[in-house]
């Protein structure tokens, strides 16, 4: 059995004496699509947030492709990592917000450029070709030059995809990526992330999209109040939800 | 006079050219300011006492642009310090270390706290305080121990009370900028796999420069100003070029005139480059700070004002 691409192990995490993860297990396997669905509060985005060390966890263990977050195990010890590390670890791993976070003094171009010059090293002129490639995949060939305040919502949302490909990540985490986004503007979004889906991305998508999940997750995992309630293929989860819990989130949603 | 049409050929509601609104009380606003001018203009021009003779004689003298240099260095000196020590003091200020925050907050308090005056008078008379500075081990041996008084000329010491000055209100300017960036920013940077260096210098700096330029603009406006303090610690600014001369031949007012006159005309210039500097850091901004001055100016100017 191959290293799973995340595994999470009784993962806790508390802001000052508010319990948001209380027992987290999972496991994401390469190549895997994870839905993560729950009502607001249920501690999905900070699950993402941990892991890639966006917020410590205060207990339990978190592995990216069989190594630990945020720390080094020697013996019985486990040692913080320095910030250098935590960065390299980072840079492997792409991230998508809800509120896009594109650099506003930059370009289109230069949001998609910047980590590879400044963090991978790599030429400029090399970046920049990938960089036009990579927009061009999420269809923005003619908004290069475009700054953030010029582009709509769907279109920075698919800026900010194309920023995270850019640094080649092994995984890749949305944090509810449409649901800034006005309804007509979700397809395009959603499409972008399919595609990558179909190129075999593993992905950890926290989302209210059910159509999206059903589609294309291979797990949905359904949480709630800091726990997993029930994880499964869409088919069961959705479609057919075991828990009291799940039916009635289901219910409103859909 | 063409006959307002309400509706079009068609009967349909036409183009609006509505009648406007006059102002009778715009107009005697205008007239009162008018006059006003007219008699204060006519007051500065024939009054005799304005000498602008004088003051046309001593615009350019060489004791005058002498004193404008030394002016202009220290603004640009202790301008460059203000900066540098504000990104400095504002970054300790945000820092996690309560020490390394608190050391920065005592700092800006004493130096926002006391006059740039008593602080100038301060760094002019230090080696009343300390005869020798020594540079070594802190509590071991020292090195070099230079006189303080050969270390610190007028000239160093009107520098050291500027800059420092500045320091501390610069600090507070810069903290104002880095916090006014949205966190998500440092987050989305971090999610990249910079370092903390790399988000504040590559992506939180630029973007809270917007917010910093205006007001070091205004310090700099304000420091050009303030640097007319030195003179009396001997050092021989603008202010004390004119005194100096009037001193020797009486005419005051018309020197006065001209230090103004120099002033002004830096500040007028600073004001231009501030213009840019805010447009340069404005790209990417939603709001249409990109308009040229002219084309604001001229919306202005034009009876519909400028929006």
């Amino acid at each position: 059995m191959s290293t799973p691409m995340v595994l999470a192990e009784g993962v806790h995490k508390r802001f000052g004496r508010n319990e948001v993860l209380r027992g987290i297990d999972l496991e994401v396997a390469p190549g895997e699509v994870m839905c993560l669905l729950g009502p607001s509060g249920s501690g999905k985005s900070t699950f993402l947030r941990c892991i890639n060390h966006l917020e410590k966890i205060n207990r339990g263990r978190l592995s990216v492709d069989g190594e630990l977050v945020g720390y080094r195990q020697e013996g019985e010890r486990l040692h913080e990592l320095r910030e250098s590390e935590v960065a390299r670890k980072r840079a492997e791993i792409g991230m998508v917000f809800q509120h896009f976070n594109l650099f506003g003094h930059m370009t289109a171009l230069e949001n998609t450029t910047c980590a590879p010059i400044r963090v991978k090293g790599v030429p400029r002129e090399q970046a920049r070709g990938r960089a036009v490639e990579l927009l061009g995949r999420v269809g923005l060939s003619d908004k290069l030059d475009a700054y953030p305040a010029q582009l709509s919502g769907g279109q920075k949302q698919r800026v900010a995809i194309a920023r995270a490909l850019a640094m080649e990540p092994k995984l890749m985490l949305f944090d509810e990526p449409t649901s800034a986004l006005d309804p007509e503007l979700v397809g395009d979004v959603l499409d972008a992330m399919k595609q990558l889906a179909r190129d075999g991305m593993t992905m950890v998508v926290v989302t209210h999209e059910m159509g999206f999940a059903k589609e294309v997750a291979d797990t949905v995992v359904f949480m709630d109040g800091g726990l997993v309630v029930e994880s499964g293929p869409p088919e069961q989860v959705i479609a057919d939800p075991r828990h009291e819990r799940t039916r009635s989130f289901l219910s409103k949603v859909l | 006079m063409p006959s307002l049409e309400v509706t079009d050929e068609e009967g349909r509601p036409a183009e609006i050219r509505a009648v406007p609104v006059r102002h009778p009380g715009r107009w005697v606003a205008a007239a009162i300011v008018v006059v006003l001018a007219a008699a204060g203009i006519r007051s500065v021009v024939t009054n005799p006492r304005f000498e602008w003779s004088v003051f046309g004689h001593y615009m350019f003298d060489e004791r005058v642009l002498e004193g404008l240099r030394v002016t202009l260095e220290l603004t640009v000196i202790a301008m460059v310090i203000g900066v540098a020590l504000g990104i400095v003091l504002a970054s300790m200020r945000l820092s996690p270390n309560p020490l390394v925050s608190g050391s920065s907050w005592l700092y800006i308090w004493f130096f926002r706290g006391t006059p740039v005056l008593v602080q100038l008078i301060f760094w002019y008379n230090i080696a009343a305080l300390y005869p020798k500075i020594g540079l070594g081990i802190p509590f071991g041996p020292s090195f070099v121990h230079p006189d303080a008084n050969t270390l610190i000329k007028p000239f160093t010491a009107a520098i050291l009370g500027l800059g420092l000055n500045e320091g501390a209100y610069m600090a507070e300017i810069v903290r104002a900028g880095i916090i006014s960036v949205d966190e998500g920013q440092s987050d989305a940077a971090q999610a990249l796999g910079m370092t903390r260096l790399q988000t504040m210098r590559r992506v939180v700096l630029p973007q809270a420069m917007r917010v910093i330029i205006p007001p070091t603009g205004n310090e700099t406006i304000s420091m050009l100003k303030t640097t007319s303090l030195v003179s009396v610690i001997a050092v021989a600014d603008l202010l004390y070029a004119v005194t100096n001369i009037a001193s020797t031949n009486f005419k005051l007012i018309p020197l006065l005139i001209v230090a103004s006159t120099w002033y002004l005309l830096c500040t007028s210039i600073l004001y231009v480059g501030q213009y840019y500097l805010e447009r340069y850091y404005g790209r990417g901004s939603s709001r249409g700070e990109d308009a040229r001055l002219w084309e604001r100016m001229r919306a202005l100017a034009s009876p519909h004002g400028g929006r």
